[in-house]
């Protein structure tokens, strides 16, 4: 082989990756230290102070959004990664079968679709069969859309595990079941960690279909986040938007941390 | 018998559960937003729609087939803010792709070129800002172009500008928000193929005289197709949809048609005619949707 001529990055790599870099990061970055700022007036810098983090904790209506967010994220998420693994293993194991273009294209329409279709006919749905629009419907919403991300996670993980251990398994006389549950799912877990997580974020994150899909009085701290931002900035919600920051930077470094452990390879955590 | 077809069996069976919801709570509700995209706006009044009522049998089913109209299509082709909003739809996503694409690519490849042990953590870095809420992300512009936000301080501080710019509720607000959070979208996929490439290839190209340049235009980005057309996909499609950012960045003087459906969903509560935008904005989606299903497949499926 030649002298490494093609691999290394040149000035220009190096400059155009740390410019996107910079500019991926910035605005969060400036949105962050602007949530200590104890000035009222957003621009002006008074000194670094909790203050907002404290309005925030006194604002009921807020918190109330906050706490039914949460409760929708951790109940959808998992809803969606139990269905997202199961499709997945269905896909990257169970060869042909029929119904299965329809199955996948149902699978990865929902992650391009725009959220304004996939709310609007969510709703009719639920207006339809008479259901109460509330927490469980921003559930159920939530979980259809995050049960995809959660299958394509988990079978970019499936798709190359060499599947001679699972027959291995097999050969030594288990079931599919057991070889499934002794083999197969130890090896991708990570990839179900990362999945369960991504759903968590991406439903603590939506506002167009919760938009949709609430009802009267439950309203998502995205929708309150976003009904407050049409009114302009607001130092409160500099501080809010950082705690959601906080939280999902701790959920991120949990899941890479618990795919170290777990000895799996952090690629397990792309989205795509 | 191979232990891989023992194994399929009890795989397709888990397709159950997620194959049902994915019906009922996917494609089943399209069902019902052609019927109410055809249902009469005038007996549509909010907050409930008359619905179809099973119980009453046929002839309630005759009483609905003869209520379907079209009018709400005729109207939304005829009416020039309806035209005009599918049209900018489709110019937005256009424009914001064209830029996505010419400022991912630099960086897609600058990551593809980086030491092998850097390289998982380039990714990462561009992975985390996509978990990072869309919302929060759009109002971090807000902070940094309002009138006297960051932006208009520096330029003032370094007297490139003797009065504030307008930049809030305008377009080139809105192309750069949608840009700033759609750019991860568009690095991974052109990452994913540039990454995969034979670094021999190139390698040969040089052996046999080919500049830098040429190796690149000759060798690398037709090879790196697959991946310009996923993330052309992967942006384009949503991106006609937007709701959120054209909503916060951009003038209020022409919509995109995710705000035009929002509009008459929530403000004007005329279900049928958002219905209506809803199916026709789909139909302009349909064939890239199919695209971008075929593209998914085949990089999930045959595997490597």
């Amino acid at each position: 082989m030649m002298a490494g001529t093609p691999r290394r990055p040149s000035a220009f790599n190096i400059g155009s990756l740390a410019l996107g870099l910079v500019f991926l990061y910035l605005p969060i970055v400036v949105l962050v230290i602007y949530s200590f700022n104890a000035s009222r007036l957003v621009t002006v810098w008074g000194g670094w102070s909790l203050r907002w983090y404290g309005e925030f904790f006194s604002d009921r209506a807020m918190l109330e959004a906050a706490l039914m967010s949460f409760r929708v994220a951790a109940v959808s998420a998992t809803a969606a990664t139990l269905l997202g693994t199961l499709a997945a293993v269905a896909l990257s194991r169970g060869e042909r079968f029929s119904g299965r273009t329809l199955f996948s294209g149902m699978l990865y329409a929902p992650l391009v679709m725009p959220e304004v279709i996939t709310g609007l006919s969510l709703l009719l749905l639920f207006v339809a069969l008479n259901a109460e629009r509330g927490f469980w419907t921003v559930t159920i919403a939530h979980t259809t859309l995050t049960m995809c991300f959660v299958a394509v996670v988990v079978q970019s993980r499936l798709a190359p595990l060499d599947r001679s251990l699972e027959e291995a398994a097999m050969d030594l006389g288990c079931d599919p079941l057991r070889a499934f549950l002794g083999v197969t799912l130890p090896l991708i877990l990570p990839a179900i960690a990362a999945g369960w997580m991504l759903a968590f974020t991406l439903s603590l994150d939506d506002l167009v279909i919760a938009s949709f899909t609430t009802g009267p009085g439950s309203e998502t701290l995205p929708i309150r986040i976003y009904s407050e931002v049409r009114l302009g900035v607001k130092p409160e919600i500099n501080a809010i938007c950082a705690l959601v920051i906080g939280v999902i930077a701790f959920v991120i470094v949990a899941a890479s941390l618990a795919s170290k452990l777990s000895g799996g390879r952090g690629d397990s955590t792309a989205p795509l | 018998m191979s232990g891989r077809r023992i194994f399929a069996r009890p795989a397709r069976l888990a397709a159950i559960a997620p194959y049902l919801w994915m019906l009922l709570f996917f494609l089943v509700p399209f069902g019902f937003v052609l019927k109410i995209s055809l249902s009469q706006t005038a007996i549509a009044q909010p907050p409930y729609l008359p619905v179809f009522d099973p119980g009453q049998g046929l002839a309630a089913l005759g009483a609905a087939l003869a209520a379907l109209s079209l009018d709400n299509f005729r109207l939304l082709v005829s009416d020039d803010l309806y035209v005009l909003s599918y049209l900018r739809s489709l110019e937005v996503a256009a424009v914001s792709t064209a830029i996505l694409l010419v400022i991912g690519y630099p960086v897609a490849y600058a990551m593809a070129r980086l030491p092998q042990r850097l390289q998982p953590i380039a990714m990462m870095l561009v992975i985390v800002p996509f978990w990072t809420s869309f919302l929060i992300r759009i109002y971090a512009w807000i902070n940094i172009l309002q009138h006297d936000g960051l932006l208009n301080q520096i330029l003032l501080a370094l007297h490139l500008v003797a009065a504030p710019v307008v930049w809030l509720s305008t377009d080139s607000a809105m192309y750069l928000g949608i840009v700033y959070s759609y750019l991860p979208f568009m690095i991974l996929p052109l990452y994913a193929t540039l990454a995969r490439m034979e670094p021999a290839l190139l390698e040969a190209a040089g052996d046999l005289g080919a500049s830098p340049r040429r190796a690149f235009w000759l060798v690398t980005f037709p090879l790196s197709l697959p991946g310009v057309a996923a993330g052309v996909l992967l942006c384009f499609i949503p991106i006609v949809g937007e709701f959120v950012i054209p909503d916060l960045l951009a003038g209020s003087d022409s919509m995109m048609i995710g705000q035009t459906l929002w509009l008459e969903f929530f403000t004007n509560k005329d279900w049928p005619v958002a219905s209506a935008a809803a199916v026709l904005l789909l139909l302009l989606l349909l064939a890239p949707l199919w695209l971008y299903d075929r593209l998914q497949r085949r990089q999930l499926e045959t595997a490597r």
